[in-house]
């Protein structure tokens, strides 16, 4: 389980002067999905385009299934699926056709390509619309087209270049739940990219986080939120009611309060109270917000507001930014 | 190891790569409005130059006489000056074909976006270029042949008279160099197509091209021979060697190279394309020459033509095989 399957060493990709991709060292295990994560415009695209060798390094090198991307694109491409971003597919052939179209440029015979393509169209739930024409799909559907697409020639590893971006709520749900249906029972190693770390979090084994075309921490995301985040996944605020703890003296206030806050962490999971200016900090492993409001209004106390803090990708890189900046 | 793998893959009894993605492309140009378009503009064409051909070859048939060797050729050259012969037609047409059928090649596959997903299947990166241009000159090839020879069938129901052996290659022959200038102009699309993201832009460039040697260059041709004409007194030799000058000028020109090569095929009468001194003419017998003949004369101008259109392709294909593929 624990062989590389995709090695890039050194990798470095220069556009004139501007540096995409800068020294690259990464490494992605058999068997796991893998999310490459940053802004617009950190390299994780061109990344992706030279592990395919679509384009070429301007030093440093890819393995991928111990094969070079650069000098020998082709044997990479029969191992790997790529799902491009914002993948499109012939207008005027229906989605049928597409996958069939497919399964020809990789040698697959008619009768094992019509079988096939109507199991993965099952699976990614586009059998009803299967002999709709392509440019008549909406961009869930193409995206999931894609990803059935991507399978038909029974790769051992599929690459995902932004498999969320434009995707309903819902659809990314469905999706991201496919993706990782997928990897446990084909045994499939998954590289995606996004800029959504919520999106992705969910399913990803390990990420790696770019900014300009650096890695700037690699790791499974509890891992990494532990480092960065050491009072907890999770931050709950609650806003307390000074009056609601006010009784006849100073005394019993502080006394309220410390009853409230002990009752507040006997909560399973809860990891750390901070408390200031009436607002209670709660950071905890998983998401309680339901139980701490129960609790707050059980002690009797008045609950002025409720606030799921959530870490996006901003904050995640505005922490490594601070940290950075330290270690120099 | 590699043997066995190819010799797996063709008991599977699939076709190559390459041949579906010419079936395709050629299944799209059919089914394409554009090129359905065409069809139609080049079959009234057809019949417009026939017409006027057939109206005035009783009179060309009185006026030879017995010596009526070659009749059937006047049907594709003959003109009464209302409507341009079938000659011209083509060659005015001819470019604007290649030009329809290649100008969108590449980069209409990149705004649609399958352009990567097509080269992220195990195909070579120069399949997709080939079949291109295999394709649409496969298209053309049928459409000439089948348009030249409509033109003879219905010339042997008019004129009653079967056309000769020779005039039967004669008109293959020119059917040949026709494909061979769409192919030139076809390439030249193509690599235009790569340059070019957008595909207005492409088609703008070639229209661009193509008007420059249809109008401009002409004129430009014309002040350059103005400019040195040689003095009353000059001597022979000067003359002729201007007369050389301003014709390997006016030979730079596609459409030029086209011209004398199937006037030279379809009137056998043409013994030269450049000027005859008196000391050359002086006791030859007036008289038509062989095919053979007729080709030794236009071969420096088809391989003109041939060269051109290589040295197009081998740019496309440099340019296509060094590009970077991004998603859009």
């Amino acid at each position: 389980m624990d062989q590389n399957i995709i090695e890039l060493v050194d990798l470095t990709k220069k556009y004139g002067s501007v540096i995409a991709v800068d020294h690259l060292n990464l490494s992605v295990k058999k068997g796991e999905i893998f999310g490459l994560l940053g802004p617009n415009g950190a390299g994780k695209s061109t990344t992706i385009l030279m592990m395919l060798g679509f384009t070429e390094p301007t030093s440093g090198w890819v393995k991928v299934c111990d094969i070079n991307s650069t000098t020998n694109p082709i044997e990479v491409k029969r191992k790997v699926g790529y799902l491009p971003e914002d993948v499109r597919f012939y207008d005027d052939l229906t989605g049928m056709e597409n996958l069939i179209y497919t399964a020809r440029l990789n040698r697959i015979s008619d009768e094992e390509a019509g079988q096939k393509t109507k199991d993965l169209l099952i699976r990614v739930g586009l059998l009803d619309d299967m002999n709709k024409k392509a440019g008549k799909y909406s961009r869930g559907m193409c995206q999931r087209l894609g990803l059935a697409d991507v399978l038909i020639k029974n790769p051992e590893i599929i690459i995902l270049d932004e498999p969320t971006l434009g995707i309903d709520p819902l659809g990314v749900q469905e999706f991201l739940e496919l993706i990782l249906k997928l990897k446990k029972e084909k045994g499939l190693t998954v590289v995606l990219s996004s800029h959504h770390l919520h999106q992705v979090q969910q399913i990803c084994d390990r990420v790696g986080l770019f900014i300009s075309g650096k890695l700037l921490a690699e790791g499974d995301i509890s891992s990494l939120s532990r480092k960065l985040f050491s009072d907890g996944t999770f931050i709950t605020e609650a806003g307390i009611l000074p009056n609601s703890l006010v009784t006849s003296d100073s005394l019993q206030v502080t006394n309220n309060l410390e009853r409230l806050v002990e009752n507040v962490k006997s909560i399973q999971s809860v990891i750390s109270i901070n408390v200031s200016n009436n607002v209670m900090q709660i950071g905890c492993s998983r998401d309680l917000t339901a139980d701490i409001a129960r609790v707050i209004v059980e002690s009797g106390a008045g609950l002025s507001f409720l606030l799921k803090k959530e870490y996006g990708l901003d904050e995640i890189y505005n922490r490594y930014f601070e940290g950075g900046v330290n270690h120099e | 190891m590699n043997k066995f793998i190819t010799k797996a893959q063709i008991e599977r009894g699939n076709s190559h790569p390459f041949i579906v993605i010419v079936n395709k492309e050629i299944s799209d140009h059919v089914r394409s409005w554009r090129f359905n378009i065409l069809i139609v503009i080049l079959v009234l064409t057809c019949f417009g130059s026939m017409y006027t051909s057939l109206t005035n070859i009783s009179k060309v048939a009185d006026v030879q006489g017995n010596n009526s060797s070659f009749l059937f050729l006047n049907l594709f050259t003959l003109s009464d000056g209302t409507l341009p012969s079938f000659i011209v037609f083509i060659s005015f047409l001819g470019p604007l074909l290649g030009i329809s059928l290649g100008f969108d090649a590449i980069n209409s596959e990149q705004n649609r976006g399958t352009l990567s997903r097509i080269m992220a299947q195990p195909i070579h990166r120069d399949y997709l270029l080939n079949a291109k241009f295999l394709s649409a000159l496969i298209v053309i090839g049928i459409m000439f042949f089948a348009m030249g020879f409509l033109v003879m069938g219905l010339g042997i129901l008019t004129i009653g008279i079967p056309p000769t052996e020779e005039e039967f290659l004669r008109i293959v022959f020119f059917i040949l160099i026709s494909i061979l200038y769409v192919a030139f102009w076809l390439n030249l699309s193509i690599l235009l197509s790569i340059q070019f993201r957008q595909t207005a832009t492409s088609a703008l460039a070639c229209i661009a091209i193509w008007l420059f040697f249809s109008v401009f260059y002409h004129l430009i041709v014309n002040l350059i021979s103005k400019a040195n004409l040689p003095a009353e007194t000059a001597s022979p030799q000067q003359v002729i060697n201007y007369q050389k000058f301003i014709l390997n000028l006016l030979r730079l020109e596609p459409d030029r190279l086209y011209n004398e090569a199937t006037t030279t095929l379809l009137m056998p009468s043409v013994r030269s394309l450049g000027p005859l001194s008196m000391e050359q003419v002086h006791g030859t017998i007036p008289g038509l020459l062989p095919l053979g003949q007729s080709i030794m004369i236009v071969w420096p101008q088809l391989t003109g033509l041939l060269a051109a259109t290589i040295v197009c392709f081998a740019l496309s294909y440099v340019s296509f095989m060094r590009k970077e593929i991004r998603s859009r």
